[in-house]
């Protein structure tokens, strides 16, 4: 026998058991649309690769780590004892930020084009749950090194559910494990940043990217509206996922001349008697609704503008999840454009008030 | 699937473009081997770009590669630096009860120092670890002897030789210094 048969008997043989066949024939019909915006398309490919870069640095960052009392000790030997400690940890966190970054480039672009249409409905729904369990892996890995930053975070942002009226102080003492941040605070916020959180968002990861093969990507409005004959594509394989690995490559460039010319410092040890730290403001991503909450709280004072606050936003956020359902179809010109606005007010609100929130810490 | 006849469509299309491409691929190579056997240039910067290219990225593996292994590697590193130890001095061990034993880390690994009522021989010193499989092996005043739990390897408390069981070899001795304040273990 030669090698080639052996090979391809080799092949056969897993072929009839898996199935390899059909998802090479799968993977071979796959395309891509090709438009004046299918730059945009790149960023989920992105985001996934972030999200590697996560487990991997993530899984680095547990050799050494340890939580509870020790927390703060052991992010100081692995910052400054171990070889290249520092660039890890850095890598770990830069990549959190970016991997924000592109899920909200990658939500906004969906958006836009309009992809949350039918039948993708449980492709936006997932992405949604996506970002919010980010933005959750984000809170509770920031307390993770038990610094006076990461301290006085999960304290003020563990304020928030205290608010609810009622539960809320449950709920935050469910959270804290306890009236006050402490060491047994991290040790939950650790089994949650790096066993819950995992648990649950690599199934729904899973999930969303199969939608992805399902339906396709989705083209435009604008594209849509052309005649078959004038709509371009590329074939997946291997035309798209070369440049989709370009894009990996650009982000781990980008990724690792951040994380090495601005490694991500270490504060002091949290004192819980020490006051907080002058010019101390939530993560960026954090900003926004933080700075709103502030602002509602300075028209409307005291518990009926905290009320109103929370109120205002689940509404909002509530209105930008169901979006599929009332911009659902493709002839719906007025409302897809009253989306549209929608989107835009969004972005502005945005950017807005994050910049005010960091204008107003200077 | 949003719309079957457009994927079909494509995939007709690909399939017949990509078909077509390959046929006269085809072509060309037979054009060539028939025409032009060689085409050194092309062929040369071809494969120049690809020895490039694969350079690169070998390059580029091993500069992301280099940081991961070393960051593994510290605490390896940092107990062969502990090897490195020659001395070790034990404070108030001069103390020590004679028919006792201290246990100590020489460097990264387990070592006793014994203090024999017979006083020809009296302060002895050797490492711990027994040398069939690195079990650390415990002094026995009552039997005189040194024994490891883990297979039952018996050495002599004061030369250190091996006198029965599976150990291979004996137990290292150390040079010992006793001093008025401490203890002096050095590596013999």
């Amino acid at each position: 026998m030669t090698r080639k048969t052996i090979a391809s008997s080799v092949y056969d043989w897993v072929d009839e058991r898996l199935g390899l066949s059909e998802i090479v024939a799968f993977a071979r019909h796959k395309s891509v649309p090709v438009h004046s915006q299918s730059f945009w398309y790149y960023w989920g490919g992105i985001s996934l690769f972030l999200f590697l870069i996560q487990c991997f640095t993530g899984v680095l960052l547990l050799v050494y780590y340890r939580p509870g009392a020790e927390a703060y000790e052991s992010v100081r030997q692995i910052t400054f004892s171990m070889h290249f400690g520092w660039l890890i940890r850095s890598a770990h966190s830069w990549s959190a930020n970016l991997m924000i970054f592109s899920i909200m480039v990658h939500m906004f672009s969906v958006f836009f084009m309009k992809a949350y249409r039918k039948p993708r409905e449980f492709g936006w729904l997932s992405g949604m749950a996506l970002l919010g369990l980010a933005t959750v892996f984000g809170f509770s890995g920031y307390l993770l090194p038990m610094d006076e930053l990461s301290y006085f975070a999960t304290k003020v942002g563990l304020e928030i559910p205290a608010t609810i009226p009622g539960i809320g102080t449950f709920i935050a003492n469910m959270l804290r494990g306890g009236p006050e941040v402490s060491e047994f605070t991290v040790q939950r916020f650790f089994a949650l940043h790096v066993v819950v959180l995992p648990a649950i968002f690599v199934p729904l990861l899973g999930f969303h990217l199969w939608l992805v093969q399902r339906h396709g990507n989705a083209a435009p409005p604008s594209v849509e509206a052309l005649p078959l004959e004038q709509r371009k594509s590329m074939p997946f394989l291997p035309n798209f996922l070369m440049k989709d690995l370009a894009m990996w490559l650009i982000s781990l460039n980008i990724l690792a001349l951040l994380a090495s010319v601005f490694p991500w410092t270490l504060g002091k040890q949290f004192d819980p008697l020490a006051p907080a730290p002058l010019g101390i403001h939530p993560e960026w991503y954090f900003m926004s609704p933080f700075e709103m909450l502030k602002l509602i709280g300075a028209v409307l004072p005291g518990m009926i503008g905290e009320i109103g606050g929370i109120l205002l936003f689940s509404v909002a956020i509530l209105l930008w999840l169901l979006i599929p359902f009332y911009d659902g179809s493709r002839d719906s010109g007025k409302r897809g454009r009253y989306a549209n606005y929608f989107g835009l007010l969004a972005i502005i609100t945005l950017l807005a008030t994050t910049v005010i929130g960091y204008w107003t810490i200077k | 699937m949003a719309d079957p006849t457009l994927v079909n469509g494509q995939i007709t299309d690909r399939v017949t473009n990509s078909g077509e491409k390959e046929m006269s691929e085809e072509k060309n190579l037979t054009s060539n081997i028939v025409q032009q056997p060689e085409e050194p240039g092309e062929k040369n910067t071809r494969r120049t770009f690809l020895a490039i290219a694969g350079v690169a990225g070998l390059g580029y593996a091993a500069a992301m590669a280099y940081p991961i292994y070393r960051y593994l590697a510290s605490p390896e590193e940092a107990a062969m630096n502990a090897t490195a130890v020659t001395e070790v001095t034990l404070k108030d061990a001069q103390k020590l009860p004679a028919g006792s034993v201290l246990m100590f880390k020489f460097g990264s690994s387990p070592a006793m120092l014994i203090h024999h009522t017979d006083p020809a021989r009296e302060w002895i010193s050797m490492t711990a670890v027994c040398t069939h499989l690195g079990c650390t092996v415990q002094y026995e005043p009552q039997a005189d002897r040194i024994h490891c739990a883990c297979h039952g390897g018996v050495y002599n408390p004061y030369t250190g030789a091996n006198v029965s069981g599976p150990p291979p070899k004996p137990l290292k001795l150390f040079k010992v210094a006793v001093n008025e304040a401490d203890v002096k273990v050095s590596r013999a």
